[in-house]
């Protein structure tokens, strides 16, 4: 079975229609169908972005060898997955004490994907504040394509000089709002905007935290739909088991990059799972031009047996979701709770109260130590 | 007898400077120069008896009693205002992230070094951060050194949001230059949390090996130095001690948060205050310096 065998039903050709208009500052026709992953003749209408190898990352504690990440990139493009993202899981240079050091640095994650996908381009996350521009040209001269800036769902203005340097560098560029379930529609749009003035060719409404109803994720696909004139994608976590049915949502409503990760690896429960998400986009008419067969042989064959424990939603992952707090902060909890003395619950409700955001895994040492303080009581939550 | 000095900008660093500024004994503020007639800044400082002036730096440059002068304008102004203080003779204090003289942290001893006549504060990341890493340097050899800075948004303004990288790179220069660490990394989060989060720093050092009494000593007998001109300064989590993470050596983890003394910016931005405290710190020291015989 191959994907896109229906290809233009209503909500694909939406998709298409709404991305259409191409103003002078904005990115010309030819970048428009690169940063769809396409060669325009037979343009998919939706570009699917697989994140095993980067929120994949957080999962493995970062500890993912060079082998593994060329195994997993030649199955991808053998499954003609057009885009995929390798860096450490708070992007380039996340390697530290705060997030984790990684087993091998990016730059050896970067060579072996791109030896290993001939087809497919290579992604690489950047978050201000945490990587450079200097990792960022680094990456370029190792064969990345395409750069995706993230910020806090309300920092936007600390990343259009990344943006613009990916873009003069020749990427695809895509902004990235984290935590996006932490404002309304009409904020995130506002702050997707000056992603899109620094030159964004995709703005994301991403949520880190796995907490976006369907109908949250569809009113922010919605309005950075009506508010952007270039693409829309959506990010999403299974942390409320709500992966997939928020990604489709998200399309309905004009995104048209998607993320998923072979079985779901990633921070939290996971993210959307890819080849659940390419399947049902398939049984949908969509056409991704990925090979549902070949992602769901990916996942089986390859990724499956690299899994330190299954990507499911259990009690943490489910509290991170309903709390509202970044995903990566799972198995750093559970490392705190046990060192000293506490409750991984209580220790992320805490967050979640603090209005912590992505990044802040020092305070989850901070907020176990005082729960410990003051008794270390490991209450009911 | 106190020193005359002036500020160059009248913005919100700049005034609360100001209010640092009068309130010390061994500091006279001879002038503010600003260069909007309608800022704020230089209304207030009318309304205190303070000297101003809208022709920037000429003012400052034309008075030969001012001696040290503080510059809160910004990077590309200080490139073109530091060599003109030069030939006038005046030391410059230089709060922007221009980084025309080495790096300075004025809790950290200085032992025989002259004062350069360009002192460039280091970041306030660097402000919060490297005094505690020396500390920690004092009792054991940091291998590593990475810090985790986070502030508020609404006290990061366009400066810092525009030249985020260079904040990084910056701080984790100091860490190694200042500090003592062999290798540095510094992380800056913003938190638009309302209310806004004071200031929170985390300091993480990994040590071949530390002595966890030595280290709290050291440790707190360096936040009582810092606590001497920033009040707020205030450990949350002291020194703990645990493995590293390849489990060769140990690691160090320092929390602690900074609440601005509220003088003319807000209590939250303990990443401004400490700045313009430090800054007031300096003088006083180049002061003192200046006043000293020489040896």
């Amino acid at each position: 079975m191959q994907a896109g065998m229906q290809a233009g039903t209503q909500v694909g050709t939406q998709a298409v229609l709404r991305t259409a208009p191409q103003p002078a500052a904005q990115a010309s026709s030819q970048e428009r169908a690169q940063a769809a992953g396409g060669d325009g003749a037979r343009k998919p209408r939706v570009t699917l972005v697989d994140v095993s190898l980067r929120d994949g990352s957080h999962a493995v504690r970062h500890q993912f060898t060079s082998d593994q990440v060329a195994r997993v990139a030649a199955a991808l493009d053998r499954a003609r997955v057009p885009v995929f993202e390798v860096s450490h899981g708070d992007g380039l240079g996340g390697s530290s004490l705060q997030y984790g050091f990684s087993r091998e640095p990016d730059t050896r994650w970067l060579r072996a994907a791109v030896e290993n996908a001939p087809n497919a381009q290579v992604s690489v996350l950047l978050l201000p504040g945490i990587g450079t521009r200097r990792e960022l040209k680094e990456a370029v001269e190792l064969g990345a394509k395409v750069a995706r800036i993230a910020t806090h769902c309300t920092e936007a203005d600390i990343a259009p000089q990344h943006i613009a340097l990916a873009r003069e560098m020749g990427m695809t560029v895509c902004g990235f709002l984290m935590m996006s379930h932490m404002i309304s529609p009409a904020e995130l749009a506002r702050q997707a905007r000056i992603m899109e003035d620094a030159g964004a060719h995709v703005v994301y409404v991403v949520d880190s935290a796995g907490a976006l109803l369907v109908e949250e994720a569809r009113a922010r696909v919605q309005a950075l739909r009506d508010a952007l004139e270039c693409e829309v994608g959506f990010h999403g976590h299974n942390n409320l088991g709500l992966a997939v049915a928020n990604t489709v949502a998200a399309l309905e409503a004009g995104a048209t990059w998607l993320d998923g990760s072979l079985c779901g690896l990633g921070a939290g429960a996971g993210n959307t799972q890819l080849e659940v998400l390419a399947a049902v986009l398939d049984r949908m008419g969509i056409d991704t031009g990925v090979d549902v067969y070949g992602v769901m042989d990916a996942a089986e064959e390859v990724v499956k047996p690299m899994l330190p424990r299954p990507i499911v939603i259990d009690r943490d992952a489910l509290v991170i979701g309903y709390a509202g707090v970044y995903s990566s902060f799972l198995l750093h909890a559970r490392r705190a709770a046990e060192r000293f003395g506490v409750e991984v619950r209580d220790i992320l409700l805490e967050l979640g109260r603090r209005r912590t955001v992505g990044g802040q895994e020092d305070q989850i040492i901070q907020v176990a130590y005082e729960i410990a303080q003051r008794g270390g009581a490991r209450s009911s939550a | 007898m106190a020193v005359g000095v002036a500020i160059l900008g009248s913005g919100n660093i700049g005034t609360d400077l100001m209010y640092k500024v009068l309130r010390n004994p061994h500091l006279e503020l001879r002038m503010l120069a600003g260069i909007d007639p309608a800022s704020e800044g230089l209304a207030r400082a009318r309304s205190l008896g303070v000297p101003t002036s809208t022709a920037g730096i000429d003012a400052v440059l034309d008075d030969p009693d001012i001696q040290i002068v503080f510059d809160a304008t910004s990077a590309h102004a200080h490139l073109k205002h530091a060599p003109l203080l030069k030939q006038a003779g005046k030391v410059a204090i230089d709060l922007t992230p221009a980084s025309v003289g080495p790096p300075v942290v004025p809790a950290i001893p200085r032992e025989h070094d002259a004062w350069p006549d360009n002192i460039s504060l280091a970041t306030c990341g660097a402000q919060a951060t490297v005094p505690i890493v020396y500390a920690i340097r004092r009792v054991a050899e940091v291998e590593y050194a990475e810090i985790v800075a986070t502030i508020a948004s609404k006290s990061a303004g366009p400066g810092t949001r525009q030249n985020i990288d260079e904040f990084t790179v910056a701080t984790a220069r100091a860490l190694e230059r200042v500090g003592g660490a062999a290798r540095g990394k510094a992380i800056i989060i913003l938190n638009p949390a309302e209310p806004p989060i004071l200031m929170t720093n985390t300091i993480y050092a990994l040590v071949p090996e530390v002595d966890p009494a030595a280290l709290e000593r050291s440790v707190q007998a360096m936040v009582a130095e810092i606590q001497r001109y920033v009040p707020g300064y205030r450990l949350k989590v002291p020194p703990l001690v645990g493995e590293a993470p390849d489990g060769r050596g140990r690691l160090v983890t320092v929390m602690l948060e900074v609440e601005g003394a509220g003088d003319f910016l807000p209590r939250y931005a303990g990443n401004l205050d400490i700045m313009t405290a430090a800054a007031v710190r300096v003088a006083e020291q180049v002061a003192a310096a200046r006043q000293a015989p020489a040896a």
